[in-house]
């Protein structure tokens, strides 16, 4: 049962990034590959906000969100003059450099070494440090993510970044400035990225910077393209198959020294046979 | 004859209960206006007039720089000099982002529509909330829906509103396009070719939806090549050659000038 709950703990992270990816990715065509900067951010808020200043799980998942959102704010000032793999490359660009920083700032991220000990969150003197509590707790704010994705797609902002995504020229001639739209997005994307990297940071209890590399940004997309672009049913549904592979593979019986890297090159077929064959995901209601 | 005695002659095609707009005579003026593609001059010390509440007809050859007036006065294209002034702005260019509140809306020659949204979804986007926390806001769009109605209607897209524009046949996106144009409560239609590829019974559809904006005292303006549908609509003539004014006047004088003759009918 605990082995479950792990799982679903991871899922709903997963789903929480993947919400918040599809909605610069799949609602407004901005192939971000920055995601896992932001996820990392929030991580490191959390890491440091809770072990060196003592601040309150809550409390650093704010501290992650007001970072990540100054951050997004200028970095999608100079994305928004981008679109699709220019937007990509620059976006990836911005994933290494937040990997470099979390690297060698060792006095403030403990470089290599990573940041241990992270505390669980607490709500009126009750902690959550059982793992059922926890995933409770991650399925609420998954919830939220899930309700403010719908609730923008089917608002008339959601509907310009739809139109955006294909046309900017005319949406801008419909009266809209676009690069508003893409900032606004791309700021908020990097908002709840951050909620799931304080999840993560203090469920896991221990992290370095690792786990945050560009590659992380390309499972996250992998998640996207198969569970469905601009979907965010897709988003939830390629989490749960991303995040269930590895486990099926496992009971497979694969020898252990070739499980991981075997899980690589699946990710990477995956990723192909996508896009030569299902490219809008099994949700999507969108195709690059 | 001179485009104000013509204005003061003509009497306008619209009803009795026609829209009589609060501005001059000439509600688009463009005052030398010059734009370069790579040293090729598209429009050379243009100046000309659209009069208001009438039809116009822009023709010229291919190359004469119609639709890149046309991209110039919606703002897709910034004029290298030149004014413009559209009712009492007076402005060295457009911007497109702004043709909401000079209350212009366009068409283009090949139809542009957002091909992965619904067909709903493509009408209500012209005139959804333009602020990001109004837009946010707004999820129903009730105050829209009986305009939209109207036009699915008009636009015979009622069978088709759910249905991503990709599924819609070239005729039926050239009729979204138009559609679209419709939600918007503009006082200026420019229409870029909207005849090009369309069945005969679809050409009758969209001349009475152009008939219907005439009737309600809209400014509109019509780029297309088909003489027979530019004389059956306009009121006036706009003729174009090499990003110049080459003549301009009413439908039968114009078509009769010699050098129009000369020039765009080869005859």
């Amino acid at each position: 049962m605990e082995y479950l709950i792990n799982l679903a703990i991871l899922f709903s992270i997963y789903s929480m990034l993947a919400l918040s990816l599809n909605m610069v990715i799949g609602m407004s065509g901005l192939v971000s590959l920055a995601q896992a900067a932001f996820y990392g951010i929030g991580a490191y808020a959390t890491a440091i906000g809770m072990t060196s200043l003592g601040l309150g799980f809550f409390t650093t998942i704010l501290l992650g969100i007001v970072i990540n959102v100054a951050i997004a704010f200028v970095v999608g000032k100079i994305l928004a003059r981008f679109q699709y793999d220019y937007y990509a490359i620059v976006s990836a660009g911005l994933s290494v450099i937040v990997f470099s920083i979390l690297l060698n700032w060792k006095k403030v991220t403990n470089g290599a070494l990573g940041i241990y000990g992270i505390g669980k969150p607490v709500v009126a003197g009750y902690a959550f440090y059982s793992n059922s509590a926890f995933l409770g707790l991650a399925l609420l704010f998954t919830a939220a993510i899930f309700a403010l994705y719908v609730w923008i797609d089917r608002s008339s902002f959601g509907r310009v970044l739809k139109a955006l995504r294909e046309d900017e020229r005319l949406t801008h001639v419909m009266g809209y400035k676009t690069k508003y739209y893409k900032s606004v997005i791309f700021v908020l994307s990097a908002a709840l990225s951050g909620i799931a990297g304080a999840f993560f940071a203090s469920y896991i209890a221990f992290i370095d910077p690792t786990t945050f590399q560009l590659k992380e940004g390309i499972f996250l997309f992998t998640i996207i393209i198969v569970g469905g672009l601009s979907s965010a049913v897709g988003s939830i549904v390629g989490a749960l198959i991303l995040i269930s592979l590895p486990e099926v593979l496992r009971f497979v019986g694969l020898p252990y020294e070739i499980a991981a890297q075997l899980q690589q090159i699946i990710y990477g077929a995956l990723l192909v046979l996508m896009m030569i064959f299902k490219p809008q995901g099994f949700f999507g209601k969108f195709r690059m | 004859m001179k485009l104000t005695d013509f204005i003061k002659k003509k009497t306008p095609k619209s009803d009795s209960s026609a829209k009589v707009l609060p501005y001059g005579e000439n509600i688009i003026t463009c005052t030398h206006l010059n734009k370069q593609f790579m040293g090729i001059k598209a429009i050379d010390d243009l100046s000309l007039q659209i009069p208001q509440a009438k039809t116009t007809g822009l023709i010229g050859p291919n190359g004469s720089g119609k639709t890149t007036l046309m991209n110039i006065l919606t703002g897709l294209i910034k004029p290298d000099s030149g004014k413009i002034t559209v009712r009492d702005k007076h402005r060295t260019r457009i911007k497109s982002n702004e043709l909401r509140t000079y209350r212009i809306a366009r068409t283009f020659q090949d139809g542009r529509v957002i091909e992965q949204l619904s067909v709903e979804d493509n009408l209500l986007l012209p005139v959804a909330k333009n602020t990001l926390w109004g837009g946010f806001t707004e999820i129903k769009t009730d105050d829209y829906q009986s305009r939209l109605e109207k036009v699915l209607d008009i636009t015979s897209l009622k069978d088709h509103r759910h249905k991503r524009a990709e599924e819609l046949s070239y005729g039926l996106r050239k009729l979204l396009e138009i559609g679209r144009l419709l939600m918007q409560d503009a006082d200026i239609y420019f229409f870029d070719e909207p005849f090009t590829g369309l069945f005969p019974e679809m050409v009758e559809q969209v001349c009475d939806i152009i008939s219907g904006l005439q009737k309600q005292g809209k400014t509109i303006v019509i780029i297309e090549h088909n003489m027979g549908l530019i004389k059956r609509l306009s009121d006036y003539i706009i003729v174009l050659d090499h990003g110049t004014l080459l003549a301009e006047g009413e439908p039968d004088a114009v078509l009769k000038n010699k050098k129009v003759r000369e020039a765009y009918l080869g005859v």
